[in-house]
């Protein structure tokens, strides 16, 4: 390991213990649990007890403290479970959490984040709606303030982990229209007039649940808002600048096990008389999936150093996210066309890629909303 | 009762080593180095025995680079209280230098018993611990597939051929450790964080008035001969045959 590593011992035995927790709870059963569309609640609870769900989060609270290259680590070795709805899923506190983390009351943290780390809870975020996910400051669930309750009216879509989540932080509107109208609140699942709609069937992430949430004069305590009443929205861009980061780690390890796949295949499979290595041009595709994979993550890591390091990163990490994602893109697609027949049956690990692949450049900010936020930072 | 327990930092199982242009080794650059797979066992069977109260003290050491540190860290993460590092930048020490060392570290920390791996994956030489024993004029239980600390003794189950042996060693004993003994834990990582405040001290092997230089020299060092491909037969007289007057098996 040289000096030049963006990851030190620490990382390392991360890097180990989340390998080896796949090993042992995740791969034997991931196909089986892919096909039921689900995987145990027990895993959350096996997770929790390895530590693992507690990174990103202060030891305080039960967390294995804020450490962006622990993330990196981690999220890279569960993609070797080779299911991103699991990953999704498993890790969805990544994403309903920091806002409680960062911005809730003392009371709601040590209520709220404890169980979640501990596993017995889940906790999702709740941001898209029915009406759009990418114009965040125009959404239109309403919360109206009621004495020392907020009265919830609207509704939410593609929201993971939301069957089976018992903590939401959902975005809602305290005010005026825009950006300046718009709160986090946590709701909690058994609240009267909150109801979750039917597990949505996808393309991908098949282990994961994603549903829409429905909500009908519900009535919220005001203890339950995190940050500052129409303060939402900057809690809301602050949060995915994490998801997008880890969306490219996501994306990047997409295309690299596509690429260690497709480079084992080439070896062992013959077309007219020789391996399909012995194609040049097939070994200059080869070629170029590792290059491509090779300098999207070199970039991550990268941009994931300067967050470490404090930096504002946010064109870095939309940058990051875009080019991940189109290197995914590109290796998958081309990973399927590898593999033959064989590519577009559920026995290969790269059909579950390819499939799993097509979320990444949607969720957490679209390709084009990612370049949105790039051409504003750029003065356009 | 205390617990010395050596540990190697080596490359990792999974690292398919290739040999170096010059035939003077395998190439390290760049590849992912970890604990060997025996010695896992041997910390997980020092943590077993404290977590049942047999043992109150599991010390872990090493004879590396300061590379090695993070095995000693991984090895305080799964629960040795406090480690070692005898520094040397030497490459390939041998199993005898090896030893010499443990026997000072064990003049000067009087374990009650030492757990070490049966070999370490890289020099597959399986012979640290008996030399260890042979110095120190202890007793030795090597390939262990059980063991059980009970008044004053350790009775170690041996896997040899042909069935288990079980010896009863006066204390203090080495031990070597088979695959079988047990299955080692991951680190959690609030262990992992603990880990880094427990104690590692580094000594020099100077320090210890011991002389790392090997008795044996590595003149070549060359990849096994690459597999050949295999071949269909026809009938199970041509697989005999073949069997017979070719691979001349039977
Ligand atoms: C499997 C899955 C899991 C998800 N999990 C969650 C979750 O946990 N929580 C959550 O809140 N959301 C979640 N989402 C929702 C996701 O974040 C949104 O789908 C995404 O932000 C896009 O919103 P939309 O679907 O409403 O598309 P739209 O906003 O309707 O966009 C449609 C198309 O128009 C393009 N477009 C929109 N605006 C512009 C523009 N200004 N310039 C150029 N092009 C534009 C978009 O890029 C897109 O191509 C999930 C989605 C999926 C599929």
């Amino acid at each position: 390991m040289s000096s030049l590593d963006y990851f030190n011992d620490t990382h390392r035995m991360v890097r180990d213990t989340t390998r080896r927790f796949v090993e042992q709870h995740v791969l034997p059963h991931v196909d089986e649990w892919e096909e039921s569309g689900t995987f145990p609640r027990e895993l959350y609870v096996q997770a929790a007890e390895a530590g693992l769900l507690g990174i990103g989060f202060p030891e305080a609270y039960g967390g294995s403290g804020e450490d962006v290259f622990m993330m990196v680590a981690y999220t890279e070795e569960m993609m070797r479970s080779t299911s991103g709805g699991l990953v999704a899923s498993l890790g969805s506190l990544g994403i309903g959490l920091p806002p409680v983390a960062k911005w809730g009351s003392d009371a709601l943290k040590s209520r709220i984040i404890p169980p979640v780390l501990k596993g017995e809870k889940i906790s999702a975020l709740a941001i898209t709606e029915p009406g759009g996910g990418s114009d965040v400051a125009n959404l239109r669930t309403r919360a109206k303030r009621d004495g020392d309750h907020y009265v919830v009216n609207g509704s939410k879509t593609f929201i993971t982990s939301g069957v089976r989540a018992d903590y939401y932080t959902v975005a809602v509107r305290t005010g005026d229209a825009g950006y300046g109208g718009v709160s986090l609140l946590l709701i909690e699942k058994g609240t009267p007039g909150f109801t979750v709609g039917r597990n949505l069937k996808k393309t991908g992430w098949w282990a994961s649940d994603t549903s829409e949430l429905f909500f009908e004069d519900c009535r919220v305590p005001v203890e339950n808002l995190i940050g500052p009443e129409n303060g939402g929205f900057f809690c809301i861009m602050s949060n995915f600048q994490m998801e997008r980061l880890n969306l490219a780690v996501m994306a990047n390890m997409t295309a690299q096990i596509a690429l260690e796949e497709s480079l084992r295949y080439v070896q062992e499979r013959e077309a007219f008389g020789r391996t399909l290595s012995r194609f040049q041009v097939l070994r200059h595709k080869l070629a170029d999936m590792a290059t491509q994979v090779d300098v999207s993550r070199e970039y991550t890591y990268r941009v994931a150093a300067r967050m470490a390091a404090g930096e504002d990163c946010i064109k870095a990490v939309s940058m990051a996210k875009n080019m991940a994602t189109r290197t995914s893109d590109f290796v998958t697609w081309e990973a399927v066309q590898l593999f033959g027949g064989m590519g577009f049956m559920r026995e290969s690990v790269v059909e579950r890629l390819a499939r799993d692949n097509r979320i990444l450049s949607i969720g957490g900010g679209t390709y084009e909303i990612m370049n949105e936020v790039i051409a504003k930072q750029l003065g356009l | 009762m205390k617990v010395l327990v050596p540990i190697k930092r080596v490359v990792d199982y999974n690292v398919k080593v290739r040999v170096k242009a010059d035939n003077s080794g395998v190439d390290l650059a760049n590849v992912k180095m970890a604990m060997n797979p025996f010695c896992e066992i041997a910390v997980e069977e020092a943590v077993r025995l404290k977590e049942k109260g047999v043992v109150t003290e599991i010390i872990a050491v090493t004879v590396g680079s300061k590379a090695a540190q993070e095995q000693l860290r991984t090895a305080m993460a799964l629960g040795a209280d406090r480690s070692i590092l005898v520094e040397t930048d030497q490459e390939d020490v041998q199993p005898l230098a090896v030893a010499k060392v443990l026997k000072a570290l064990v003049e000067k920390e009087s374990p009650d018993l030492v757990i070490l791996g049966k070999q370490a994956i890289d020099g597959d030489n399986s012979q640290t611990g008996q030399m260890l024993a042979a110095l120190t004029g202890m007793p030795q239980g090597t390939f262990a597939s059980e063991v059980v600390v009970a008044d004053g003794k350790v009775n170690v189950t041996r896997e040899v051929d042909g069935g288990l042996q079980t010896v009863a060693l006066d204390l203090p004993a080495v031990v070597t450790t088979d695959l079988r003994l047990n299955e080692p834990r991951y680190a959690s990582l609030p262990n992992i964080m603990k880990a880094k405040k427990k104690p590692l001290e580094t000594v020099a092997p100077g320090d210890l008035g011991v002389d790392l230089a090997s008795s044996t020299k590595t003149l070549k060092v060359e990849p096994p001969a690459e597999r050949q491909a295999g071949i269909k037969v026809a009938s199970v007289e041509e697989l005999v045959d073949k069997l017979k007057n070719e691979a001349k098996v039977i």
